[in-house]
């Protein structure tokens, strides 16, 4: 085979180059970069950074008080929003749960339709849709909002230089940090956002992990739980500070969680050395409110909203014809909480919310309103419901069929909350982390992995309990 | 998931003289029938993607911090009668490594042949930030370097000398303020203008400060732009194959090098074959 004479020049003169010449091209670009700059640059009198700037990244990098402040700031945030979402929440409820489900059944009795058919639509699919808004849109509204000014002002880089720290200490990517940072967005763009990181090793524990950090979906549903149990321990004017409290608590425990996998990952299957790299600490900048609220309202509210929405129709219809198929004297759904009791016990939780996770896999949004509307088909029946249908229902009322009808206890909350945490990605994540491993093994590890995590905490919670003796 | 673009200017806001972008029509997630393509480079967090943003109406979505966008974007805009469409690259700090987010910038500089590629500089961090302008103007001279936060920059007591800094580099430099939206027509009439240029333009290249590399690396070179007539960067071209660049060593072995690195405006008005290697 003829080679071409220029690869010949090229091998030629390549042999005749000093080993290092990548290190002088370098060189040359820095050195050249470095001398435009200066001519093209001018300094006035004051500053290079304002004093500010310093002061604030003084405190909120410094080693105590950094982690002091970023679980205040988390703490305040979520207190804000439970606070807040509280009378809207209520408004939206009697508005669409409990007009909107009376105009509609009042409107198939006037068309007279099937009972099958004004059961699915009506008390399946309308029912469970109008919960999810009335119980999600208030708090997300005030919640991203919130997050997104954070971000704009330029704090998330800070909390990722926090954490580096810890995560070079268990053996990760310092970068994995502002991964997760992206993962309380949403998962799957935090397993997209670790093509940042180089070592295909640190990579996947990234990956791996990235669910750890809770996303958009879990946000709400971990506020609902910290709000309609929790805070219902505490006196009325204490409660919202329990129920933030709460929040912050599993949001803490989810960074804790991640460190402790990535350890034990880089300790076991997936050794190697910790690259180095560097963590730029972007000015903090003022953010632009409005702005902020509007790209918040829109492309995170809505979007969440909507996903949650186009998953609940389903979601709503599924419930409702599991709970109205009867086999051999029982509902389907009776006969699937049956199966799957014995493994709810032993994790804290019952056979139905096991359930509802199988039923809500495709979006974990919806795990609380199909909680709900399978308690009070399969429950003592308390407030009348019919078979699959969602009762309108406040927040202490939520507590009260949950605590009656489900025999809910503090336990089973707490598990719930954990539960949420530690539990497989959704679906769309996963699809995201086959995407980019390419790798059956490790997109299974990445989804299976949570889940058996989540089974052993809570069995280890619940035996805890059951043991002093609060289950 | 789409996001929904701005609605189009009306005629009385198209005339006005106190609209800064009267001639721009943003196009939104649109670029289908596009006449040029524009490339959005440059470190991260310098603000690509509020200059993205700010062109075409989309609201990707805009975080404070290095690291945010790892993919690609496009979008599209229109200017003086004139479609573009414009690519979002990730934020990179070099294009020397190997991470995923460097090659994928890279590989469209080199391969996908933007029309203009514009570098979005952070005015606050400018030593820092050129380096990737002077390794970006090794692979393409049709380079408008937007240099962006010149408002925070004002604040930090710095001022930048835009002319200087343009005849340096040789390829036009503008300062604008993305978050407020100034700016935006500087740096739309420098992309026009080195989009219809006929001819590169002459950026600066990289005198290599190692005598042996740089001897190495014009020879080369010549041999290059003398095998690949109308190559745009046959110092780039020498630099690479002497690293070992195994996509452009199968080019040349292939004699498909002039398909991969020739300027694309000469790659429209005219077809000259390629001198078979042998």
């Amino acid at each position: 085979m003829t080679r071409s004479p220029i690869l010949d020049e090229t091998d030629r003169l390549r042999a005749e180059l000093p080993e290092n010449f990548r290190d002088d091209i370098v060189e040359s670009l820095y050195a050249e970069a470095a001398r435009i700059s200066a001519t093209s640059l001018s300094h006035g009198e004051r500053p290079a950074r304002p004093t500010l700037d310093k002061l604030l990244d003084r405190i909120l990098t410094h080693r105590v008080w950094g982690f002091l402040a970023m679980g205040a700031l988390l703490f305040g945030v979520f207190w804000f929003t439970i606070a807040g979402a509280a009378v809207p929440s209520d408004l939206l409820s009697n508005l669409l749960v409990e007009h909107g489900h009376e105009q509609l059944n009042r409107l198939s009795r006037l068309l007279s339709l099937p009972d099958w058919m004004s059961g699915l639509l009506v008390d399946g699919v309308y029912l469970s849709t109008a919960w999810v808004v009335a119980v999600m849109l208030p708090p997300m509204a005030i919640f991203f909002p919130l997050f997104t000014i954070l971000e704009d002002f330029g704090y998330l880089p800070r909390v990722a230089f926090n954490l580096d720290r810890l995560f070079a200490k268990a053996g990760a990517h310092g970068k994995q940090a502002l991964t997760m940072m992206m993962g309380y967005g949403c998962n799957a763009a935090g397993v997209t956002a670790t093509r940042i990181i180089d070592s295909p090793r640190e990579r996947l524990i990234a990956v791996i992990t990235n669910n750890f950090s809770i996303c958009n979906g879990r946000w709400p549903v971990l506020i609902l739980l910290g709000t309609v149990f929790l805070g219902q321990l505490a006196p009325p004017p204490l409660a919202a500070v329990v129920a933030a409290a709460s929040v912050t608590t599993v949001a803490a425990l989810g960074v804790l969680t991640a460190l402790v996998v990535s350890w034990g990952l880089s300790r076991t299957v997936l050794r190697g050395a910790t690259s180095v790299y560097s963590l730029e600490l972007p000015p903090y900048r003022p953010p632009r409110i409005w702005r902020t609220l509007y790209t918040s309202l829109i492309d995170r509210t809505l979007k969440v909203l909507r996903r949650a929405v186009t998953m609940a129709a389903p979601a709503g219809a599924a419930t409702w014809l599991i709970s109205n198929i009867t086999v051999a004297d029982a509902s389907l759904a009776a006969h699937l909480v049956d199966l799957l009791a014995p493994l709810g016990w032993l994790m804290g939780l019952n056979g139905i919310i096991l359930l509802a996770y199988v039923v809500a896999i495709p979006a974990n949004e919806i795990v609380v309103p199909t909680i709900l509307m399978l308690t009070m088909t399969l429950g003592t029946n308390l407030f009348g419901a019919e078979q699959g249908v969602l009762l309108e229902l406040g927040t202490a009322e939520t507590a009260t069929v949950l605590v009656q009808a489900g025999g809910w206890t503090l336990l089973t909350a707490v598990n719930l909350m954990l539960f949420t945490l530690l539990h497989n990605p959704c679906g769309t994540t996963i699809l995201t982390i086959w995407h980019e491993t390419r790798s059956a093994t490790w997109t299974a590890v990445a989804t299976l992995l949570p889940v058996g995590l989540g089974i052993v905490v809570t069995s280890l919670t619940a035996a805890v309990a059951r043991w002093a003796g609060w289950g | 998931m789409s996001p929904t673009p701005s609605p189009p200017t009306t005629s009385a806001c198209g005339t006005c003289a106190l609209n800064n972008a009267a001639n721009l029509r943003r196009l939104g997630v649109d670029p289908s029938g596009h006449d040029l393509v524009v490339a959005l480079a440059g470190n991260p967090n310098t603000g690509k993607s509020t200059v993205f943003n700010a062109l075409t109406g989309l609201r990707q979505h805009v975080g404070n911090w290095a690291g945010k966008t790892v993919d690609r974007a496009e979008g599209g805009f229109e200017y003086h009668e004139r479609r573009y469409k414009l690519v979002d690259l990730p934020g990179t700090y070099s294009l020397l490594s190997t991470s995923e987010d460097e090659d994928i910038a890279r590989d469209f500089l080199v391969f996908g042949r933007p029309d203009v590629t514009t570098v979005v500089v952070d005015a606050t961090r400018l030593e820092r930030d050129l380096n990737l302008v002077l390794q970006i103007l090794q692979i393409t001279t049709r380079v408008v370097v937007a240099v962006n936060l010149v408002d925070e920059a004002r604040r930090h007591g710095i001022t930048v000398d835009f002319r200087h800094l343009s005849r340096e580099l040789g390829v036009p430099a503008v300062g604008m303020a993305a978050r407020r939206g100034t700016g935006i027509e500087d740096l739309l009439d420098a992309v026009e203008r080195v989009a219809l240029s006929p001819t590169s333009f002459g950026g600066r290249r990289l005198i290599h400060r190692n005598r042996r590399l740089e001897r190495a690396v014009s020879h080369l070179a010549e041999r290059v732009a003398r095998h690949v007539p109308g190559v745009t960067n046959p110092r780039w071209v020498a630099l690479r194959l002497l690293e070992g660049d195994a996509t452009l060593e199968r080019a040349v072995a292939e004699g498909r090098l002039r398909e991969l690195v020739a300027d694309p405006a000469e790659l429209r008005s005219e077809t000259v074959p390629e001198e078979p290697d042998a």
